[in-house]
């Protein structure tokens, strides 16, 4: 089963872990195979919010929301419980400095 | 009126000795709480068919698990005629067919376990976790639990049947945690009898003071995890829970007014259930892995060995707060050991450790920080202090007999303070 391990750091702590260590914990996990994808994420400053209404393109400088904590990036992890998806995202460096939201991944119904 | 049909009795027995068991193994088995709640259903309604034509059987539980296990199989094949089944469900039948996975004793009792630590899940809400635990492991309705929660049923309801959708889209897994994850896991599973303990104990709002079954199912539980794994930690709650409870009988008059400790006729405490607590205490304090509930449980048993609350070992007692709060920092723990020192040291000392902990802005808001700050300043005849401090205790409680208490500690000073003025 697939659990998507979303990132969340303050804005002022968006570097407080380093790449390398980001990196480093990135290969390990695709060294043992739970690793489907990751990636960091530009700074909410960077972001563009899309949105269609009737039919008509609306494109808005920002995030959705503002909030304290920011999407940071993602680790995709293949676990085979929740249990074992906890015990991976305790593994992502910037979990002690922000906090790791693990949600599982839903199968399509189609 | 009641049924005398003997059979019908046996299966009543059988329900209340059996159920919880057959439920955990047909959760691990189906992999899904409401499919395995349907199976027990079906199978005590099997029983209920069968028994009264061919007998009881000699081994009712087995005979339990087996039905279940063909009505889960039956409703399975019913469900393959309608739509093929997938991996998942191919999976499940063979699990289902293989009668090894039914038999032995030991994983049965795993199951239970099981069942505990998947209730108690640090996923869940604090909340979720306590309906979930009394619905599944004790197998009270929700209405039961609702009543003893003061909660409205449907919300109580609505957080059982989220709590259950967690556990199979998160795929929190039935099993017991591993030894390295031992300790944090069994904190929670602890943390939730002692939350439904002091709930039956003292209730925080309401009329009733004791509402006596939650704390009977919760030293229920706690004996259950004692026997299932005997670890210190849990054999010190239990222990806990059966010293507090043991003066049941005496905290409370016949009209429902609180007792304090030092005026509890102690002849009415629960001799038996002290036996138990001492025992467990003691088996606790042996294993050298001592924790917060086992040191609260010595503490109870000091209390409980005193014959007299003037022949409290009130140094023994100090020490062993001391030890608490080396392991466990927290105000609360302060506040306990402070009135432990005034007994022993006399108000003075201990009016200064409470001012203390109140002055670090620590306990404000806490009912009991204030109603012993104001029964130290009463012994030491600091009148108005001591009103002063009632009346904020009484703004903070929210409990009826406790309410009434306070308000006759205010009525007692203040009727002494008019006739020294006079």
């Amino acid at each position: 089963m697939k659990y998507l391990c979303l990132v969340y750091l303050e804005t002022g702590k968006l570097h407080a872990v380093p790449d390398r260590e980001c990196k480093a914990c990135g290969d390990q996990l695709r060294g043992s195979g739970v690793l489907v994808a990751a990636e960091a994420l530009h700074p909410t400053d960077s972001a563009t919010t899309v949105r269609v209404r009737n039919g008509k393109l609306a494109v808005t400088d920002g995030p959705f929301a503002e909030t304290k904590e920011q999407l940071a990036g993602f680790y995709l992890v293949e676990a085979h419980d929740l249990d074992e998806a906890i015990q991976i995202a305790s593994k992502i460096p910037p979990a002690r400095e922000g906090s790791v939201e693990v949600r599982p991944v839903r199968e399509l119904n189609a | 009126m009641a049924s005398t049909d003997p059979v019908l009795e046996a299966v009543n027995a059988v329900y209340i000795a059996e159920s919880r068991r057959v439920l955990a193994t047909l959760i691990r088995l189906l992999g899904d709480f409401d499919a395995a709640e349907e199976a027990l259903h079906d199978s005590f309604r099997a029983a209920l068919e069968q028994w009264p034509r061919d007998g009881i059987p000699a081994n009712p539980r087995a005979w339990l698990v087996s039905a279940g296990r063909f009505k889960a199989i039956d409703s399975l094949r019913r469900r393959k005629r309608f739509d093929p089944l997938d991996e998942a469900g191919n999976a499940l039948e063979l699990a289902v067919e293989d009668p090894a996975a039914w038999a032995d004793r030991e994983s049965v009792e795993d199951d239970r376990l099981r069942l505990i630590f998947t209730c108690c899940h640090p996923a869940l809400s604090a909340d979720a976790q306590v309906a979930l635990t009394l619905r599944e492991v004790c197998g009270l309705s929700t209405e039961e639990i609702a009543r003893a929660f003061l909660t409205p049923a449907p919300t109580l309801a609505q957080r059982i049947v989220r709590a259950k959708a967690k556990i199979r889209d998160a795929r929190i897994p039935y099993q017991v945690p591993t030894p390295a994850e031992l300790p944090e896991r069994l904190d929670a599973v602890l943390r939730v009898i002692y939350l439904v303990f002091n709930e039956g104990y003292a209730a925080s709002s309401g009329s009733s003071l004791t509402r006596h079954d939650v704390s009977t199912e919760a030293i229920r539980l706690g004996r259950l995890l004692v026997e299932l794994l005997p670890e210190p930690e849990a054999q010190g709650l239990l222990a806990l829970m059966l010293l507090h409870e043991s003066r049941r009988a005496a905290r409370t008059t016949e009209t429902g007014e609180v007792v304090l400790l030092d005026d509890q006729d102690r002849s009415k405490w629960d001799r038996a259930q002290i036996a138990e607590g001492t025992r467990l205490v003691e088996r606790a304090l042996a294993s050298r892995r001592i924790g917060p509930y086992a040191i609260q449980a010595a503490i109870a048993a000091v209390h409980a060995e005193a014959p007299t609350a003037a022949a409290t070992d009130w140094h023994e007692i100090v020490g062993l707060y001391d030890v608490l709060r080396r392991i466990e920092a927290s105000p609360v723990i302060e506040l306990n050991r402070a009135v432990a020192v005034a007994m022993r040291d006399g108000p003075a000392p201990g009016l200064a450790l409470v001012d203390d902990i109140l002055g670090r802005g620590d306990l404000g808001e806490y009912r009991l920080a204030h109603a012993a700050r104001a029964e130290l300043c009463r012994r030491l005849g600091k009148v108005d202090d001591a009103l002063a401090a009632y009346q904020r205790a009484l703004a903070l409680t929210r409990q009826e007999p406790e309410r009434r208490f306070l308000e006759r500690r205010i009525a007692e000073v203040s009727a002494a303070r008019s006739a020294a003025g006079a």
